[in-house]
């Protein structure tokens, strides 16, 4: 086990800076879902928000960190045909033995105590308007207390996925510095689990034809959920390129670059997309777009030139938008938020895009397969694990609320008040396709 | 179907994972992963067919 990282003083204050910009990123995700469910709804899916994030920031502190660790720290081994494979951590747990300073682990558990809120907060948005609040919670414990830090683990605190190119060659092992695998496609498989569990909304699907279209309610939240968004992942692809990529300072500046290209490039071909399909260009879709665009930079941020990103978050604005269409109609998974169009599919694309675009691991074959090895690992192994705590939750204790609390809706039926109770409450008209 | 879905997947992360120890040459490694990733493929549409809501 190598001696931990040390970072220089204009890196660690640097890095403090960056993490501390990362909630602005849980506070686009939570405007943005909130955004996309219907008025009835809103208030639950915001205080849904600040629980998960809660319980993920306590039960990541608890017991998360101890299973995660940072690189340089305790962990057990595997010995597998004479190669050691670092798969935990053996830290102990509720941070005993860790000092609060500059250090890099106790930036990694920063910085980390705030990314397993965005993946636990990811599931929301598909689940919005019929997930029960105490079984999102019930979900995010496991989440953060389990699935997370064990991946996690692999990817960013010496474990196998990273060793790759070490120990068999393959390129600088698995590459991920802004969390595209460990929270963006963790939140979006995990908000498939949950789309799955609960089904599609009450109406959502009628016998006649396609779907019913169930717009947002405030698409002007969504949007500005996007730019703090923006503001949330600068800080997030920054930091993790300082802590785990071992990044200069002034790497900070391609990192924010290729951020914002990849955003705007997305969010500009989602429109135009839109806009050829649809005759307008559709606001709802265009902001999963630049969502779709900052995703994509968690990956490759770090790694491409700024054209190189422009020509990501343009593949990105286009995925997004036909994943939408196709996880709607054909596959009949209701996704109000987007959430697994956006993050998982996004997430899965930048991956990819880090062995397509970038110099990382000299662009060799092995760094593609390295790349494959770690999108296997999330659809093999994460996604049936994800699914299967999720599944056994539902058995003790059901995701979904009952079809009276549906019709209600959450705010009404789990808060005891709306959001808007100045307005009218709802009808239940939607548009049929 | 379902239950079958998540076994090919899980069955496909193990070949996938099983090529690194048991295989050097990295053709024959690629092969094996693809292979792998393609039963995880047919494992995830199994699960998204199961999840159908079906019309009528």
């Amino acid at each position: 086990m190598a001696a931990p990282p040390s970072l220089s003083e204009t890196s660690a204050t640097l890095c403090v800076v960056l993490i501390l910009l990362v909630p602005l990123a849980g506070v686009g995700l939570a405007l943005i879902n909130t955004g996309l469910a219907r008025s009835r709804s809103a208030a639950h899916v915001m205080l849904a928000s600040l629980c998960v994030f809660a319980v993920a920031a306590i039960v990541y502190v608890m017991i998360g960190f101890s299973w995660q660790g940072a690189p340089g720290r305790p962990a057990h081994v595997l010995v597998i045909g004479g190669k050691a494979w670092n798969w935990i951590a053996a830290e102990p747990f509720f941070l005993r033995g860790l000092r609060l300073d500059l250090s890099s682990a106790s930036l990694v558990l920063l910085l980390q105590m705030f990314s397993v809120g965005l993946a636990a907060m990811t599931p929301l948005g598909a689940g919005a308007e019929r997930w029960k609040l105490g079984a999102s919670c019930i979900s995010t414990i496991l989440l953060a207390g389990w699935t997370y830090p064990l991946f996690a683990h692999w990817v960013w605190s010496e474990g196998w996925l990273s060793q790759l190119g070490s120990l068999y060659g393959l390129g600088q092992g698995f590459v991920d510095v802004g969390g595209a695998s460990t929270i963006q496609v963790m939140g979006g498989l995990s908000a498939l689990s949950i789309a799955w569990i609960l089904g599609p909304r009450r109406g959502k699907y009628s016998s006649e034809g396609g779907p019913s279209a169930i717009p947002a309610h405030n698409v002007v939240q969504v949007l500005i959920g996007c730019l703090f968004a923006w503001a949330g992942w600068l800080g997030l692809n920054s930091a993790g390129a300082i802590l785990f990529n071992h990044c200069e300072p002034s790497a900070v500046v391609l990192i924010a670059v290729n951020t914002t290209l990849s955003a705007a490039a997305s969010v500009l071909t989602a429109a135009i997309v839109t806009k050829l399909r649809f005759a307008r260009p559709d606001a709802s879709l265009a902001a999963n777009g630049w969502m779709a665009g900052l995703v994509v930079s968690s990956a490759a941020a770090a790694f491409l030139k700024p054209a190189a990103a422009v020509l990501a978050g343009a593949v990105a604005g286009v995925l997004v938008v036909y994943a939408i269409d196709i996880l709607e109609f054909r596959l009949t998974i209701d996704d109000p938020g987007g959430a697994i169009s956006v993050h998982a599919i996004g997430g899965l694309w930048g991956l990819l895009a880090v062995a397509l675009f970038s110099d990382a691991g000299g662009g060799s074959r092995g760094q593609w397969l390295a790349q494959l090895i770690g999108i296997a690992t999330l659809l093999g192994l994460i996604l049936p694990l994800t699914h299967g705590l999720n599944w056994l939750i539902n058995l003790v204790y059901p995701h979904r609320v009952d079809a009276d609390g549906e019709w209600q809706g959450m705010d009404l039926y789990e808060l005891g008040a709306g959001a808007y109770p100045e307005f009218v409450v709802h009808s239940d008209e939607f548009t049929q396709h | 179907m379902k239950l079958a879905g998540f076994l090919l997947l899980l069955s496909g992360w193990g070949i996938v994972v099983a090529t690194l120890p048991l295989l050097s040459s990295l053709p024959m490694r690629a092969g094996f992963v693809l292979a792998g990733l393609a039963l995880e493929l047919m494992g995830l549409g199994l699960v998204v067919r199961s999840n159908l809501v079906p019309k009528g």
